[in-house]
């Protein structure tokens, strides 16, 4: 499972569906939906829940309607601690 | 008490999923620009005057100088501009921009002045105006979208269309013969002594984006410090005129624009100042 999980929001009202976004997104996860917003446009939609966050998809658009959020594992628990170390030591870590 | 089990129930997945949702405000990375105004554009599908004005308004709200910008807006397609970009602008006669800007910047020389141009308006009506605010190297800023084509007036030849390239007035290709070579005008101009600062980005790929933007930052940046003129020109695609979907449009850009207008820097100072860092302003 990838650590980092982003998510999209799309003002589908302003959507012209010029699909831009969904040749830009390295996930392939936006496709045009078959409904049209209220000025006739064929809008974008999300359709596979793998986005990153990479922005690619906001900085493409030309209407600047696509926010981003980002959500990272910041929490780095300590593996090991190490006290009482008189000399120099040699300290490895294995993934 | 069935319904009163149900709304609890309801409740209490709504915190759940609101829990593992990540469209927090911690979590957001990217928004539109608060400069950018939410008027719908009237662009066509695909147009990269979108993708400039949001660049243009995301450098503003990144120094911190909406109070104190002024844009000139042109004749074309981006004569609109002013009602996208939350900030003083005007309008300017066609190709007169530059002169327009000019004028801003003499009575006004603490505000950051730009000018935003087409390639009808620059490259053809305003070619003079262009030349010689670039020669007396006013400290402005001008950002040109090339898109090798009349927009507006319905895709007529402009300067900058490519040889063979088709229009509503060369039906059959542009033939060197008859209608001349295309104009490079940023080369042209950045032999000038007054430019400060020249380059030619794209908005075609996120990575060219990310490059436009650094690029409008930096003549944002160099108006600061008075040495003369900033130009950045925009090769952008024009869906609708080339008849093309908008896809079909960025490839096509990318295949034959882009070899005849290659991008990158074509002028820059010989000892930048660190402008990067934000220490200018």
């Amino acid at each position: 499972m990838a650590k980092v999980k982003g998510d999209i929001i799309i003002d589908i009202e302003k959507c012209k569906g010029c699909e831009l976004c969904a040749s830009a997104c390295p996930q392939d996860s936006l496709e045009l939906s078959r409904k049209i917003n209220s000025k006739g446009y064929h809008y974008i939609v999300k359709i596979e829940d793998n986005c990153t966050g990479c922005t690619n998809c906001a900085l493409v658009c030309p209407e600047g309607i696509i926010k981003v959020y980002r959500k990272t594992d910041k929490k780095k628990e300590p593996i090991a601690t190490i006290a009482n170390v008189t000399g120099d030591i040699t300290v490895t870590v294995q993934s | 008490m069935n319904e009163k089990r149900m709304l609890e129930e309801e409740k209490h997945f709504e915190t759940i999923i609101a829990e593992e949702s990540v469209c927090t405000n911690d979590n957001l990375v990217y928004e539109k620009p608060e400069t950018l105004t939410d008027t719908p554009m009237h662009y066509c599908p695909g147009c990269g005057h979108g993708v400039a004005h949001r660049l243009i308004a995301e450098v503003i709200d990144e120094l911190g100088i909406q109070d104190k910008t002024i844009g000139v807006a042109p004749v074309g397609c981006s004569v609109f501009a002013y009602n996208y970009l939350n900030i003083d602008m005007t309008e300017a006669a066609h190709g007169r921009a530059s002169a327009v800007a000019t004028g801003i910047k003499r009575v006004l020389p603490d505000k950051y002045v730009f000018s935003y141009q087409g390639d009808g308006d620059l490259a053809a009506i305003g070619t003079g105006e262009t030349i010689h605010t670039c020669n007396r190297g006013e400290n402005i800023l001008i950002i040109f979208i090339n898109n090798g084509i009349y927009g507006m007036t319905g895709g007529q030849m402009a300067p900058t269309t490519l040889i063979g390239m088709k229009s509503t007035t060369t039906p059959f290709g542009r033939e060197v013969e008859v209608m001349g070579n295309p104009l490079k005008i940023t080369e042209l101009i950045a032999q000038l002594p007054g430019v400060y600062y020249c380059t030619r980005v794209a908005v075609n790929t996120p990575n060219n984006v990310r490059k436009a933007k650094k690029a409008i930052l930096n003549g944002f940046k160099y108006q600061e410090l008075k040495k003369g003129l900033s130009f950045v020109e925009i090769v952008s695609n024009c869906p609708s005129n080339w008849k093309m979907t908008p896809l079909e449009s960025n490839k096509w850009l990318e295949e034959n624009m882009l070899p005849f207008y290659p991008l990158g820097d074509l002028k820059v100072p010989k000892n930048p100042p660190k402008a990067d860092k934000g220490e200018l302003i």
